[in-house]
């Protein structure tokens, strides 16, 4: 029987596990020095927030695993060895393997400045990352010091995550972001503004963009962290004090165990078309992989949890079928939430207008949300689409891209795609209007019709 | 940041401040079953057998003397005494197999009857006073609490506030208090009304107001009831205000309650009508097919025989239409009563319910054995009331009745389905025991177009949605395989498409045709 080691029971490790024992009656074991069993890392802030338990984390109960015969151990891979298709345990055991999955996803960036070494500085992505801060924060509350301040370096998705969960405990933060724009790698500059607006409604945060960290400060003698040195453009450096420093500059994979081993890397894992690294029977999956050709508009390396679990999905059907199956992430989409708006992404759009693109965008601004159509000036047909505090069926946008849907289309049936729960305020018929302002054109907004969007053509 | 400080110290004050009203309120209104001397007088005792045509002439000497031994007692020596008394009388009778003379109504109720003659006491003097210091003052307590509470959890979205770190939402020692007194209030309600007697004379003047009558413990409670959801209701539409169906929902449900429940059955005792709740649909509506209801309906003309029909109607074919169109959501979060105080009273504790797989294998066998015992109770009804037999097949009418009465119809329903609230969840009573949510959801799984959709793979399996279902599904595990969420159970409360926060979620009514195209 064939034996699968899996190296990171995250999504991308778990995916695999799962759908290859559906599809195949394998030797499977899962390892992870985390945590034995797999839990959601996006929910980490529910649980300092206190909206959730920490094992309401967990997608699966604990009897799960040895009922789907999946082994599950918990010790950290010290080295791979390829030739004799073995891997090492801290605890000095060995374990062979017939197929060899890496998925041992990203750890957080560290801060290049001085004074990265300090105590009071850390980032947010392991459970432990969850402990220590929530440690932190209680004794940080306790204290009677009266101007008690976080800072937040990074303006990502965990910055501003990380923010939100400062604000939930009352602790005044301050947000540093290297961009002028907030998510200005992703969205548009009004895009951008609307989301600034929202943040800053929030009293007690303090969101300072475009402006670079220097160095991170001491008291003398002291090994705890006491303030930071920022820069707002080529300005004079300003100096400002803080208890705790946390940082979301973003992730790089988590490889460092393979330094000695015969499997090629360069920022990640590199892996062919079909998740194989250069050496037969040992692939990599999810943020630690690096493609060697992505596809175009795809970047290389996609830290992003939908990627690793169609990788997962797709690496799971080339194992247990012994036949290779190409990785086709299909359209790009991602979704976040930034306080209380929602932001979801399908298709091509980028932050800036591209070639022969086109934008169409409508904002609402009382209600703080907006639409964004990335199309083609040549054929009109819509490539990509941003909403934020909209909701937006996944599948009709797909669809549309797949039939080259011209951008009259697509905003004339607006009420297809709209995923907002039930009596909420629709947009359709403002986006109509303004659109046909826009382009002198006499659309009318069409009735959703389920037809439509449950046709598969 | 400073005026932000300053903001929150204030709101903590005034959030503080509504706390200790509530308390203070719910003290006095507790500590009132102790206070009032009670003592009949013998016109009093006589009036009461004539007008209960108790007859039975040793019992009545017998309660004289005792009663007139005593000055005047609170209501536990007071009760004491009738109850000994009655167990004395009819011991005897017992013993000589004096069967036609036993006197078979309750002691609580005789107690409960005579305390209420006694007008002279303080509580019915200044009752409106007694009125605005006890369920006034809960009331103002609860709205400054929840006022300054949403003020300091702000937001725009849906709070969830930090439930995991509160000792009343955490099952900490301020759940497990909340917990006894509330089963303790469900005890005395169905098992010992008598020492309620007090709380009574509070809303006479409301109650004589409504249906003519002094309130009795059923108004009570229907009023208490009535209070909670409207106060609670106000913190669901501060919580969820940016979420219509949330808000358009609560105000339904509270206004079925309000309206339906408990206004118009009481006008109708006014009018002299059968008083009946024209949304509490069999078998949730257990004693609907019980003889002295049907009597009751038989024997009022027109009205009874339009109550009756509709009844029937309703269980048999609005209730499945219903379901049909729009899953029994219509029913259980907008319009019943059970599922409203859940909704209302019950929404901080959501997240309590059991979501494991063997959590649902127990649903499914409680819940149809209910209805299962609900329909075989109700046919043993019909069969000796249509016969004039007092058995079917071995079993006694009166038997399975009390039986299905004490165990569902108190202890389940109330005792541990509300009861339990601050521990188990909100739901309780909804997933394991009602049958009537089990009849709906027969029909939810196989034939309605009710389904929570699922948005694409966008999940990422936080869990936010399980955590959160009072119903203990496990959206989650639906949700992470793009799998259309289609259960029994799902009372379409539309709170994990709230909470979830990547727009993945949503209640709809698809037409059949269409959505079997989607797999489910």
């Amino acid at each position: 029987m064939k034996h699968v080691v899996i190296i990171g029971n995250g999504i991308a490790g778990t995916t695999t596990a799962r759908h290859l024992r559906k599809k195949s009656d394998c030797r499977i074991t899962l390892i992870s020095d985390e945590h034995p069993y797999f839990f959601s890392r996006t929910a980490l802030m529910y649980v300092y927030m206190g909206h959730m338990r920490f094992e309401d984390t967990q997608p699966y109960e604990n009897w799960f695993w040895k009922k789907n015969r999946i082994d599950l151990i918990q010790s950290r891979v010290i080295k791979v060895n390829t030739a004799k298709k073995e891997i090492l345990l801290q605890d000095i055991t060995r374990i062979r393997y017939d197929d060899l999955v890496i998925a041992t996803g990203s750890k957080p960036r560290i801060l290049p400045v001085p004074g990265n070494h300090l105590k009071g500085i850390q980032g947010f992505y392991f459970k432990k990352d969850l402990e220590t801060l929530e440690m932190d924060t209680i004794s940080l509350l306790k204290q009677e010091k009266k101007a008690k301040r976080v800072v937040v370096i990074g303006g990502g998705l965990i910055g501003i995550e990380l923010v939100e969960m400062m604000y939930s405990r009352n602790i005044p933060v301050t947000f540093i972001v290297r961009d002028a724009l907030f998510f200005g790698k992703t969205l548009s500059e009004k895009e951008s503004n609307l989301l600034t607006k929202h943040i800053q409604s929030h009293s007690g945060i303090d969101l300072r963009l475009d402006t670079n960290l220097l160095e991170i400060l001491s008291e003398h003698n002291s090994e705890k962290v006491s303030a930071i040195k920022v820069q707002f453009q080529d300005q004079k450096p300003e100096v400002i004090s803080c208890d705790l420093v946390l940082s979301a500059i973003g992730v790089q994979p988590n490889i460092d165990f393979l330094n000695s081993s015969k499997i090629e890397v360069s920022k990640g894992v590199l892996v062919d078309n079909y998740l194989q690294t250069n050496i037969q029977n040992v692939y990599a999956i999810g943020d630690c992989a690096e493609l060697k050709n992505p596809d175009p508009f795809r970047n290389s390396i996609e830290a992003v949890w939908y990627t690793a679990r169609i990788m997962g999905e797709t690496l799971a059907n080339t194992i247990a079928n012994n036949f290779a199956m190409k990785y086709t992430p299909g359209y790009w989409f991602n979704s976040a939430k930034f306080f209380d708006i929602e932001y979801q992404t399908y298709g091509n759009i980028s932050a800036k207008i591209q070639g022969d693109e086109s934008r169409f965008y409508w904002e609402d601004n009382s209600q703080m949300r907006s639409l964004q159509l990335n199309f083609s000036k040549i054929d009109k047909r819509v490539l990509g689409v941003n909403v934020l505090g909209i909701r937006m069926r996944q599948e009709v946008f797909e669809k549309w891209f797949k039939q080259n849907r011209k951008i009259e289309y697509v905003i004339e049936h607006l009420q297809d795609a709209n995923f907002d729960a039930e009596f909420s305020k629709g947009f359709e018929e403002e986006v109509v209007s303004y659109y046909n302002k826009k382009y002198n054109t006499s659309l009318k907004s069409r009735k959703r019709s389920w037809k439509r969007i449950f046709s598969k053509f | 940041m400073l005026q932000r400080i300053h903001d929150i110290k204030i709101l903590l004050r005034i959030k503080k401040l509504g706390l200790v009203l509530f308390l203070k309120g719910l003290s006095i209104f507790t500590a009132l079953i102790f206070f009032v001397n009670f003592k009949a007088s013998n016109q009093e005792i006589t009036d009461y057998f004539l007008d209960q045509s108790i007859d039975n002439e040793v019992f009545e000497v017998k309660l004289k003397d005792r009663l007139n031994l005593i000055n005047s007692c609170n209501i536990f020596q007071f009760s004491d005494v009738i109850s000994n008394t009655l167990e004395t009388v009819n011991d005897s009778y017992k013993s000589n197999k004096q069967w036609d003379k036993v006197v078979w109504i309750s002691p609580q109720q005789i107690s409960f009857d005579l305390a209420k003659k006694n007008t002279t006491n303080f509580i019915v003097q200044h009752s409106w006073k007694i009125f605005f210091m006890t369920i006034g003052l809960g009331i103002l307590g609860s709205l400054l609490y929840i006022y300054a509470n949403a003020v300091l959890e702000k937001s725009k979205g849906i709070y969830k506030g930090a439930i995991y770190k509160h000792k009343s939402t955490n099952k900490g020692w301020i759940a497990w208090l909340t917990t006894i007194y509330l089963i303790g209030f469900y005890l005395i309600l169905y098992f010992r009304p008598n020492w309620a007697v007090n709380w009574t004379f509070i809303i006479d003047p409301i109650s004589e107001f409504l249906n003519g009558q002094k309130a009795s413990q059923w108004f009570l409670y229907g009023f208490l009831y009535c209070m909670v959801m409207l106060v609670m209701g106000v913190r669901m539409l501060i919580k969820y205000q940016n979420n219509n169906y949330q808000k358009i929902r609560t105000i339904c449900v509270v206004f079925f309650q309000i309206v339906f429940a408990f206004l118009i059955p009481e006008i109708m005792t006014n009018l002299g009508l059968p008083a009946y709740d024209f949304k509490n649909a069999f078998p949730l509506d257990y004693d609907f097919f019980f003889d002295w209801n049907l009597d009751r309906l038989l024997s009022s003309g027109n009205i009874g025989l339009f109550i009756l029909v509709w009844g029937v109607f309703l269980t048999l074919v609005i209730v499945p239409i219903f379901v049909y169109f729009f899953g029994k959501r219509w029913y259980c979060s907008w319009v019943c009563g059970c599922g409203g105080l859940a909704e209302t009273l019950g929404d901080p504790y959501r997240q309590h319910s059991n979501k494991t797989l063997n959590a649902w294998k127990w649903e499914r066998l409680t819940i149809y054995s209910v209805l299962l015992f609900s329909l075989f109770m109700t046919l043993v009804v019909l069969y000796t009331y249509i016969f004039n037999a007092n058995e079917f097949l071995g079993f006694s009418a009166y038997q399975v009745r009390g039986s299905y009465s004490f165990l569902i119809g108190s202890w389940f329903s109330g005792v541990i389905g509300t009861g339990f609230y601050p521990i188990f969840g909100n739901r309780i009573w909804c997933r394991f025991g009602c049958p009537l949510a089990a009849y709906m959801g027969i029909i939810q799984k196989f034939k309605s177009k009710f389904r929570i959709t699922v948005n694409g793979s966008q999940c990422i399996s936080c869990g936010n949605c399980s955590t959160f279902c009072e119903q203990g599904i496990d959206v989650r595990s639906y949700a992470q395989r793009n799998k259309d969420i289609v259960r029994a159970s799902c009372v379409g409360c539309g709170i994990c498409s709230s909470v979830c926060p990547r727009g993945v979620l949503k209640l709809e009514n698809i037409p059949l045709n269409c959505s079997s195209s989607k797999k489910i």
